[in-house]
């Protein structure tokens, strides 16, 4: 059978293949080799070592922005799981409405990142003016403000998948646990939560990855203001190709840079958490 | 006595998301009614009807509010000024053509390498394994200015390079599912007379789909709200997608116009809000379904 398939691969494969090697193949390595180069477009570049990668650290922006961003990352990931699950275990008891709410905690997931940035825009600029003062007035305003925009957006998409982990927990496992005389406490901590590993797994790579990568709520939000303090890594590498003139090679080796880092958490955090997962 | 407490407490807890509800979907209710506001007024009192409260007596209250209704101006002059409802054609197309060749082109692919067992097929795999790690501004600029060479920067083009940059995730789902078919079905079509077109098409995609669904979801959600991918691929004279226009209307030095931003808000929310009310209990489904697998 595999050589009956195996003729047709210009028909099966082909399409895909050359589609993802124009979009991802040709692209990544450019980017690497370009990283070490000097140029404003692709046919220019010259080869110049490391100097790209030397001028990253010497960027307060840069250094500024990679901190924005891991304190950001940590407190967004914290807030939407927590809420995701506290409301996740609350949903499932079977009251009244579960569905309705359900589908309202859900929906502003779907609306992109830019109209999010400019909703909330609206809503914190109007609760500042009580104060006199913009979101755009100091860093910790566009931080906090885009903690609270992304529990809003992801809080719904983490609940649900959360939803769908307790209830694979098979019944009789935790009525076996109060038989046994566990308090209520005891079987969220000893029983639950082993349990939904896997869901924890799952949102908390999400969570994370989403918050390192982000920028159109970003961008939406404080566009970076004030002076750029408001950054999050994603805008400063963008602002670093397209807004300073010949700053691309370094803007290229703040990209690798940020490829590196979040390749680093992702494959840690699955691992670290899968090795916590228990089998059924 | 259980069964009572238990009733008593979800009552209270029904109340409690009842509200909470209600707290969620504020914003957008905000965003609608500020929409149909004065300009002068939407900065300054977003979150009344007028200019001013009840406290300062019904009739002020009641003038306020006519004075600050403007009807559909703001709706008007912000599809006028971005054009919205080509970006809207734009988007709408731009997705479902985008969507319906990831699935049809990376299950073919996911079928076949996961049937043709070889170092070069497992090679595929584990680059596209490899792909979904790599967040976008690593290839943004390289992507932009190749795109622009081979001339992609039309709404048929981009169709190519979502093709691309979406691949790793849909074939890493659809291998996940082929290798779970198992082989005897598609021996028994073979027998039976079938070459490997036939049996894709009649046996294999058709099991294939709940796995279809959930990929075309993840990838719709996706590429309708990508901002920066088509902000550097298209020719941004000639073609914009939702995200864009919207962004446009942010000008130069950060003024924003207030009034044609509530409506284009508005009208970019209605669209997902009629879709997600259609098939609801897909996206749902869709989402779990992937985070299992991804």
């Amino acid at each position: 059978m595999d050589k009956a398939i195996k003729k047709y691969f210009p028909l099966f494969a082909l399409p895909t293949l050359a589609a993802f090697t124009i979009g991802f193949i040709i692209p990544f390595i450019m980017g690497i080799y370009l990283s070490f180069c000097k140029f404003t477009t692709i046919t220019d570049a010259k080869i110049i070592g490391f100097s790209n990668y030397t001028k990253i650290f010497g960027d307060e922006t840069f250094v500024h922005a990679l901190w924005y961003t891991v304190l950001f990352t940590i407190v967004s990931v914290l807030l939407i799981n927590f809420f995701a699950f506290v409301i996740a275990m609350l949903l499932t008891k079977g009251i009244r409405g579960t569905n309705v709410f359900r589908t309202i905690f859900f929906m502003p997931n779907l609306i992109g990142g830019i109209v999010l940035g400019y909703i909330w825009q609206l809503i914190f600029n109007g609760i500042l003016a009580h104060w006199d003062i913009t979101l755009m007035y100091h860093e910790k305003y566009g931080f906090w403000g885009l903690v609270i925009l992304m529990c809003w957006q992801q809080v719904g998409y983490m609940m649900i998948i959360y939803i769908a982990g307790i209830q694979n927990i098979p019944g009789d496992l935790i009525e076996a646990a109060k038989i046994d005389g566990a308090t209520s406490w005891q079987v969220l901590t000893k029983v639950t939560l082993p349990m939904v590993m896997p869901s924890i797994t799952v949102c908390t790579f999400l969570t994370l990855t989403n918050g390192f990568k982000l920028y159109d709520q970003n961008m939406a939000l404080t566009a970076g203001e004030p002076a750029k303090m408001s950054q999050l890594l994603a805008l400063n590498i963008y602002d670093t190709f397209y807004g300073r003139n010949g700053w691309e090679g370094v803007g290229q080796a703040k990209a690798v840079v940020f490829f590196i880092i979040v390749a680093v958490i992702a494959v840690t955090q699955n691992y670290l958490t899968r090795s916590k997962e228990v089998q059924q | 006595m259980s069964s009572v407490r238990k009733a008593k407490h979800g009552w209270i807890l029904t109340l409690i998301f009842s509200i909470l509800s209600v707290v969620y979907v504020l914003p957008i209710v905000i965003v609608t009614m500020n929409s149909f506001k004065l300009k002068a007024y939407i900065n300054r009192y977003p979150f009344q009807l007028g200019p001013f409260k009840l406290s300062d007596g019904w009739d002020r209250f009641v003038d306020g509010i006519q004075k600050a209704f403007v009807g559909l101006e703001n709706y008007v002059e912000g599809v006028r000024k971005i054009d919205f409802f080509r970006a809207f054609g734009y988007s709408l197309f731009i997705t479902i053509c985008s969507v319906a060749v990831i699935i049809i082109c990376t299950s073919m692919c996911a079928w076949y390498i996961t049937r043709v067992q070889n170092k070069f097929t497992k090679g595929i795999y584990y680059l596209c394994l490899f792909s979904m790690i790599v967040p976008f501004q690593m290839v943004m600029f390289t992507l932009s200015k190749l795109a622009n060479m081979l001339h992609l920067g039309n709404p048929v083009g981009i169709i190519l390079v979502y093709l691309g940059f979406g691949a790793g995730l849909a074939v890493f789902m659809f291998c996940g599912f082929v290798k779970s078919i198992p082989l005897e079905i598609e021996e028994a079509a073979m027998i039976d007379g079938c070459n490997p077109i036939q049996t894709y098409f009649q046996v294999v995609f058709p099991i294939l789909k709940p796995t279809a669904i959930t990929v075309a979801i993840l990838q719709a959600m996706w590429i309708w709200n990508d901002y920066l991918l088509p902000s550097l691929v298209l020719d941004r004279k000639r073609y914009t997608t939702i995200p864009i226009a919207i962004q446009y209307l942010k000008g130069g030095y950060g003024s924003i116009d207030w009034g044609a931003m509530m409506a284009m808000l508005v009208l970019a929310i209605i669209p997902i809000i009629i879709f997600y009310a259609a098939c609801q209990k897909h996206i749902i489904e869709g989402v779990v379904a992937g985070a299992v697998k991804g």
